[in-house]
């Protein structure tokens, strides 16, 4: 049994006191930012990254991880008791799950989250160590020719699965294809788009793009409407779900990790759709769809077992191909690679402490969780209960000393300024950050790949079509985008993000 | 005919597709004087010049349609929260340096609290304030070492740092 051999050397990793320790200290963190309302994971994770960088490769990479499953777990929270979802996948959770707080069910609804994303967090633990290591030796036979195709299958899925208008989701790509590019070229040793700016030299930092855009671009959006939170829930009791509860939730939480972890492999990053797609597959076929709207159980777990696959899920392409899936994924490779990690398929070979060791963490920090959230409610009520004109000069704070101590530089503080106020007026418009920022983490990589590509073919493209690998990449993101372009599904997929 | 109305049919496509258009429009521009090269060797002004022409396409295409395809309004744009939020970070990366952390964290707090309606002055938030400023200075610079001064270079000849810690 090789995988359990794996496995069992990754639990070895991870389990060390220190590797817990940092594992605990992640999952706390990124619960106590994550519940602050109208923060999502990414925002979470930029703003508590700089925390990880004095921390040996393994740990800080463990950390991040429980930060990740912390600030997943803290929206979910924050949905479920105040109805103010940080991302766009606890949408569906705060549906049900507020309304079965409302009905002085919170306990219940939390702790059903908690139990169906932690059951999702496991089967995808064994999913990942299942394929991850298949799949990597598939990928390290790719050339330049195939990841590039894997690049744009990945840009393409992001358009697909963006919100709004396609139109947009392309604006978007391109714009952060072009500010990856920023800086100084590696082949020639140009300088481009860097205006004599020496502080641009190395390119625009990962962190401040997206620091700026969900933190202080979301923050601004905030300040519009006021506070208008009800923070009903002042004590939440009733932390363990009936017999019922847990026969009902059995179903569906099988259904939603099913799709959760099929959605999530999309190298675009499926884990809001899963969950969206979760919800309305219960809404059709659960016998209690009747109770959907007044606080079902099964609303609250399908939808939140398919946002914990997905999430997870995309750690796959992240581990196996060094593609990020999400900004969240696109987060953990600027970290790796500050910890002089490059991710890609050769990460399993020569580090396989480190991959199995993280692997392992996942599960590790999905059961902290569960054992340590559930009793610390109390905390993260009075977290949440914090009136938000007192929470966002905090969170101001926290974001402008996180860029700061990236590399020391007030340049970077102005930076994350201009990309708060891009943030706030592109969400004015409807244009969708996520896939800028994919695009704006992939647009080196693919120029690389590319440039690589065409220098063995001699200048002729052709070359990303005879390739057989590449070429089915490729015919796969022309179908995707073909689908969209169809009428009925566009109609589906809008409905699928207008649910509810 | 002539002196037809032109009306904006989607505000949203059209302040979107300007951006692009701008933005692509001087990315060509500048990325003009970078060495093209040919496909078999990519100069450093290739690749830029395939994406920002990809965004110009896409500005057009979003422009022409805001003209012909009926879509939502803006909304209002929270001028003052935006500006005030804005320039409390600017401020705070321009005082960081020069007066320290501790003013820069003060300014930073104040100026952006302001953007509230919820703001107004209490004892128990200047409480909060000084303990949030106590806790960056010890958590950041002296427990993650984050090479921040406490007191910047204006402040130091009349509160030198060394009595601080």
């Amino acid at each position: 049994m090789d995988i359990l051999s794996n496995l069992w050397l990754g639990l070895s990793v991870a389990a060390t006191p220190l590797n817990l320790w940092w594992c605990l200290v992640g999952c706390f963190l990124g619960t106590a930012i994550g519940v602050l309302p109208g923060l999502g994971p990414a925002a979470t994770i930029a703003m508590l990254l700089p925390a990880t960088f004095g921390l040996p490769p393994v740990s800080s990479l463990i950390m991040l991880a429980g930060i990740f499953y912390g600030a997943q777990y803290g929206g979910s929270t924050t949905a479920i008791l105040v109805n103010l979802p940080g991302e766009t996948s606890s949408v569906v959770t705060a549906l049900e799950g507020h309304r079965m707080a409302r009905r002085g069910k919170a306990g219940r609804a939390l702790a059903v989250a908690a139990i169906a994303s932690f059951f999702a967090g496991t089967v995808c633990t064994f999913l990942i160590a299942l394929f991850a290591p298949p799949l990597a030796e598939v990928a390290i036979k790719f050339g330049p020719a195939e990841y590039f195709s894997l690049m744009v299958l990945g840009l393409v899925a992001s358009i697909v699965l963006a919100h709004g208008s396609i139109l947009h989701a392309f604006g978007m790509v391109f714009l952060g294809l072009l500010l990856g590019l920023v800086g100084t070229d590696v082949n020639s040793g140009t300088q481009r788009f860097s205006f004599g700016i020496s502080e641009l030299a190395d390119g625009i930092n990962f962190v401040i793009v997206a620091m700026g855009m969900f933190g202080i671009g979301e923050i601004i959006a905030n300040l519009e409407s006021g506070d208008t939170r009800d923070v009903m829930v002042k004590k939440v009791t009733g932390l363990w779900p009936t017999r019922e509860d847990f026969r009902r939730m059995i179903a569906p939480t099988l259904r939603g990790t099913a799709l959760g972890s099929i959605l999530g492999i999309l190298p675009g990053g499926g884990a809001a759709l899963a969950s969206f797609g979760a919800y309305a597959l219960e809404k059709k076929i659960s016998k209690y769809r009747h109770e959907f709207g007044t606080g079902a159980v099964e609303g609250v777990a399908a939808p939140e077992s398919a946002n914990n696959a997905g999430a997870q899920m995309s750690f796959i392409p992240m581990l196996t191909l060094g593609i990020p899936a999400n900004p969240v994924m696109a987060l953990m490779i600027g970290a790796m690679v500050i910890q002089g990690i490059q991710p890609g398929p050769s990460v399993l070979t020569d580090q396989p402490a480190l991959f199995w060791g993280v692997i392992a963490s996942m599960w590790i920090g999905n059961l902290m969780l569960v054992v340590l959230n559930l009793p610390l409610i109390g905390i993260w009520v009075k977290m949440i209960s914090v009136p938000y004109h007192l929470l966002y000069p905090m969170i101001l704070v926290f974001c402008a000393i996180g860029v700061y101590s990236l590399s020391n530089a007030a340049f970077d503080v102005y930076l994350m300024v201009l990309f708060g106020g891009l943030g706030y007026v592109f969400k004015k418009l409807d244009c969708e950050p996520a896939p800028m920022l994919l695009g704006f983490i992939l647009g080196p990589m693919m120029e690389e790949f590319l440039r690589r590509a065409l220098l063995l073919s001699k200048g002729d493209p052709g070359v990303l079509v005879t390739q057989p690998i590449s070429a089915v990449l490729l015919v796969l993101a022309f179908c995707l985008l073909l689908l969209v372009l169809v009428p009925s599904f566009g109609r589906t997929r809008e409905q699928a993000f207008e649910e509810g | 005919m002539a002196d037809m109305p032109i009306k904006i049919s989607s505000p949203k496509d059209f302040w979107a597709g300007l951006i692009y258009l701008a933005i692509g429009a001087a990315a060509i521009w500048i990325g003009s004087h970078y060495r093209f090269g040919v496909a078999g060797r990519m100069g450093p002004g290739y690749f830029p010049f395939v994406l920002a022409g990809g965004l110009v396409a896409v500005g057009v295409v979003s422009f022409v349609r805001s003209f012909v395809i009926p879509g939502s309004r803006i909304g209002t744009i929270a001028w003052k929260p935006m500006l005030i939020v804005l320039s409390a970070n600017l401020l705070f990366g321009f005082l960081l340096p020069r007066a320290g952390l501790v003013v820069a964290l003060v300014a930073l707090t104040l100026v952006s609290a302001a953007a509230s309606r919820e703001f107004r002055f209490e004892w128990r938030a200047s409480l909060g304030l000084g303990v949030l400023v106590l806790f960056c200075a010890l958590v950041f610079v002296k427990g993650l070492g984050v090479p921040m001064p406490i007191v910047g270079s204006w402040l130091e000849p009349y509160v030198p740092a060394s009595w601080l810690f």
